[in-house]
């Protein structure tokens, strides 16, 4: 069972979306979290000023699946229709440490207890940042709720902030979840269909080229960035194991033990660097490709609106040529109409901030990367010139 | 002659009865500071403890080969000019420090140099020395100069030093004047002769010099792999059974020539042979390096002739080769036989020392062995990254977020062509330098080895010998005289053997503690070298990367 608390760190942590929190009506945090097994339970912390809420400062203890409860909720409701959503938090995992963590036990035998211990050590941080990550993720998903101006005053948001129960029962059970899972397979299937479909406006084609390769090249990026950030990883592992030996070394050789400490440094250095390109570029991406899909939904949302306006007007036609249910289907098309108007309205404005934020945070994130990446290296070029100075001096 | 003499032991006993402090010299085998360790801090004018084995190997020397200078007026005159200087500049620098001493060597030696090649045959030991193996420490202690110094004592075992003499002087000599004689190797140049599975690469050994035993300054051969392990081949039979650390060639690797031998023109065959152009440098390198095997005629004619006859025996099928199997089987077999009854336990504790350390470097290999291929795993995956982040660039719709990203490539571009150089660098300095180590550890353990089977030898002849001397006894009793001469004439023999495999045993154990000693400073000294080299490539990567980042750092600025 691992928690964490606040730390200043934690403003570096929250590096994807621009600050969230500036709005001080409605001010979220998760300031804690508990792991259990696979479980892990956020403390989700409120401070509002809003009459609708029962008090104006609480806590409340979550987990994951409530927020993709929320997230489903809000999805379904029609209102939303012309906004994205913005996208779930993925389920947090734990897979890759604690495999490791596996396999460390199982070499114990084999390593120095120092060696051990240090690599028992690198495991604990990993495990620690993949843990700070995830909070992050739910935290910034609230946060875009709650500074969105119609998602802040959705009901099942205030349920999900206020209901100091646990919220079981309102979560998907098994039939839903297969529900859902049709659902999503039937919408791929027309989506194929509908961006066939003769798109009226300039601003909305164009948007929907741009998103559908812009989605390609982003979630290609991603896979790539987090094969390269893995290897950097098992760069600074191997120095882990080389300071080993070399401590094993070091007992009679003096000189080998002035070795031992400039490369056990260098491999902490490594570690940190594969850990914060990871944190930031990858993340980035990742983030992005979630919301390029979310972006992508809502295109889609619309153009089904547009192709239920135009199924309309031609069930008026036919109507129409019949002589019956003219005034039903009026009305329908009518509806239809103010649908996609509305869609389209919101969708413009909506993929027209994306655009500003999204260009906003990749620029926070690469100068952030880029500055730590000159940080680190040059901490560790002044500990290399330390070293070589000992070394040559002795 | 006489005055030389005395001065010689006057010259001996001021030398001696000088405390010496460690200093931090640099590493240039300056001879009071390299054995730091053995100080002892007690020393007594009238024991004349002096406080290394180099030095008295030094100092006998000095003796014996002085005696033999003062014959030659000449040179005579030389000498007792620089030993007047010496001591007068002694005498006044006597509590100063080790530098003054050095220059004092730096004059003696410089002086001996000049007649480097005399002989020592015939001894007139104006000193006696008397070397002893007294403590159980195996450490020699020489009994003082006496007054009647002018006794040629005939002392046995020091007719055998002077070889192993002339051995430290010239060591010294390559190591404190460095500049004075030198020898640099290059090998250079591989080129493929032939073609087909009879292709072979062939490598230019360029040498350039200043010592006299050569006859050009600078030259050059062409040599293959084959003629390298012909050397290495007979090296070893000359000089291993001395008790010498013989440095191992590279290994035979059936898998790289074939590729290259085929004629595949690509990196893995490249990269061989750019390895195995490295591993024969750095032999060379190290059997040069060695004071005695330098003086080699082998290692000459292999560094001097244009055509070396084709080394044969040295392919793995062949007949010698199989036989040399057979030996090695053989003797691992006899090595697990014999128990040596180990009078020091100096030799007991420095093998364990040296399979300890065999045993960690090879762990220790591995691992950079593993970080050279994770890191170029990395290369490849940032050149991967970079192509797509190239395109995400290309995609992008806002100008200058696309500029950043495709600047973004651009830099993980110089990203992997750093990792490359860092992993190239990782392996040919820190990787093969262990490899190395791990081989030449296992020399090391030859050597003992070879003690090992010295010192059995002896045995052997000893019990031979009781059996002898038995069989006489046997006939004395049996009362038969014919019979008994031929008994007699057998235990002469053996016992002028057995003295002789004691004499061998004796000198086998002391060329094998000086060159454990001599390796033990070569490998800090090669160690410290190359990770000092190894810091200061990734130093030199870690600016780089500074650089390309700074550079991008504007460019994430501006976007808008």
């Amino acid at each position: 069972m691992t928690s964490i608390s606040e730390d200043s760190d934690k403003e570096k942590v929250r590096s994807v979306s621009v600050d969230l929190n500036n709005d001080a009506s409605l001010v979220i945090d998760i300031p804690d979290a508990l792991c259990e097994r696979d479980k892990v339970k956020f403390t989700i912390h409120i401070k509002t000023t809003l009459s609708s809420f029962q008090k104006s400062e609480f806590s409340v203890p979550r987990q994951h699946e409530d927020f993709i409860w929320l997230h489903d909720t809000i999805v379904e409701t029609e209102e939303y229709a012309g906004l994205i959503i913005p996208p779930a938090p993925p389920k947090p995992d734990f897979e890759g440490p604690r495999e490791k963590m596996h396999k460390l036990g199982e070499g114990e035998s084999s390593m120095t207890k120092e060696e051990y211990a240090k690599m028992k050590q690198e495991l604990e941080a990993e495990y620690l940042a993949v843990f700070k990550k995830t909070v992050q993720v739910h935290e910034v998903f609230l946060q875009r709720l709650s500074s969105h101006p119609m998602f802040r005053k959705d009901r099942n948001f205030q349920i999900f902030l206020e209901y100091d129960q646990d919220l079981t029962v309102r979560r998907k059970n098994a039939k839903e979840m297969f529900g859902g899972f049709f659902k999503n397979m039937v919408k791929s299937a027309d989506e194929v269909l509908i961006s066939g479909v003769k798109e009226v406006d300039e601003f909305f084609e164009q948007e929907k080229i741009f998103l559908l390769d812009y989605s390609s090249k982003i979630k290609d990026a991603t896979a790539k960035a987090e094969k390269m950030t893995r290897s950097h990883k098992n760069v600074a592992d191997d120095y882990n194991h080389i300071s080993g030996a070399m401590n094993s070394i070091a007992a009679d050789n003096n000189t080998a033990f002035k070795k031992t400490i400039s490369v056990c440094v260098l491999q902490k250095l490594e570690d940190r660097v594969a850990s914060d390109q990871e944190l930031k570029l990858t993340e980035l991406l990742r983030y992005y490709t979630r919301d390029i899909q979310a972006a992508k939904d809502l295109l889609y949302r619309r153009a089904r609106a547009l192709a239920d306006y135009e199924n309309s007007n031609k069930t008026l036609d036919k109507a129409r040529l019949k002589g019956k249910d003219i005034a039903q289907a009026e009305e329908n098309q009518k509806q239809c109409l103010r649908k996609f108007d509305k869609l389209s309205e919101s969708g413009k404005k909506e993929l027209t901030s994306f655009k500003a934020r999204r260009v906003v945070a990749f620029r926070k994130n690469l100068i952030e990367m880029t500055e730590l990446e000159i940080k680190h290296a040059k901490n560790s070029m002044s500990l290399l010139q330390g070293s070589i100075e000992i070394l040559n001096s002795n | 002659m006489v005055i030389s003499c005395n001065l010689g032991i006057v010259f001996i006993y001021f030398l001696q009865s000088k405390p010496i402090t460690p200093t931090s010299a640099p590493d240039e085998g300056d001879i009071f500071s390299e054995e730091g360790s053995y100080i002892r801090s007690d020393v007594h004018h009238a024991t004349n403890g002096l406080h290394s084995d180099e030095e008295l190997d030094l100092f006998t020397g000095i003796s014996l080969h002085r005696c033999t200078m003062t014959r030659n007026e000449w040179e005579l005159n030389c000498m007792m000019e620089n030993i007047m200087h010496s001591i007068f500049v002694f005498k006044i620098a006597w509590q100063a420090e080790t530098d003054h001493l050095k220059m004092l060597y730096h004059i003696m030696v410089k002086c001996y140099l000049s007649h480097q090649h005399t002989s020592v045959q015939s001894l007139e030991a104006t000193v006696e020395l008397t070397l002893t193996n007294t403590t159980s420490q195996g450490r020699r202690e020489i009994i003082g100069p006496t007054a009647s110094a002018c006794n040629t004592t005939h002392v046995p075992n020091s007719i055998l030093k002077p070889s192993i003499v002339t051995k430290t002087m010239e060591e010294l000599e390559e190591e404190e004047s460095g500049d004075q004689f030198e020898l640099n190797i290059a090998v250079t140049n591989p080129e493929k002769i032939g073609d087909g599975m009879n292709a072979y690469m062939s490598y230019k050994v360029s040498t350039q010099t200043t010592l006299p035993m050569f006859l050009n300054k600078t030259f050059s051969v062409r040599r293959r792999f084959s003629d390298f392990l012909g050397l290495y081949e007979k090296i070893s039979a000359k000089h291993s059974l001395l008790g010498c650390i013989i440095p191992p060639p590279p290994q035979k690797s059936v898998v790289g020539m074939t590729k290259v031998k085929v004629g595949k023109e690509d990196s893995s065959s490249a990269e061989f042979v750019e390895k195995r152009r490295a591993a024969l440098e750095r032999y060379l390198q190290r059997v040069v390096a060695h004071p005695s095997l330098l003086q080699d005629p082998d290692v000459r004619e292999f560094l001097e002739r244009d055509e070396l006859p084709r080394a044969v025996n040295t392919q793995a099928l062949s007949g010698p080769g199989l036989l040399k199997m057979i030996n090695r089987a053989s003797d691992a077999v006899n090595k697990m036989t014999i128990k040596m009854n180990e009078s020091d336990n100096w030799f007991e504790s420095k093998l364990q020392e040296v399979e300890n350390e065999e045993q960690l470097l090879r762990r220790l290999h591995a691992a950079v062995d593993s970080l050279v291929n994770h890191r170029k795993e990395l290369c490849l995956n940032t050149a991967v990254l970079r192509k797509s982040v190239a395109m995400l660039g290309s995609v992008e719709e806002n100008s200058a977020l696309s500029r950043a990203l495709s600047q973004l490539a651009e830099v993980e571009d110089k990203m992997e062509q750093l990792h490359q150089q860092q992993a190239f660098s990782d392996f040919f300095i820190l990787a093969e330098l262990l490899a190395d180590y791990v081989r030449l550890l296992g020399a090391v353990r030859c050597c003992f080895e070879q003690r090992m089977k010295v010192w059995q030898r002896l045995q052997e002849a000893q019990s031979t010998l009781q059996k002898k001397r038995e069989a006489e006894a046997k006939l004395l009793w049996a009362n038969k005289p014919e019979k008994l001469q031929q008994a007699k004439d057998d235990i002469n023999e053996w016992e002028s053997k057995v003295s002789q495999y004691e004499r061998d045993f004796e000198r086998v154990t002391c060329t094998v503690r000086k060159e454990v000693l001599r390796f033990e400073k070569e490998k800090a000294r090669d160690f410290k070298q190359h990770i000092v080299k190894y810091l200061e490539s990734l130093l030199h990567t870690q600016h780089r990367l500074v650089k390309c980042w700074e550079a991008f750092l504007p460019e994430a600025k501006a976007i808008a």
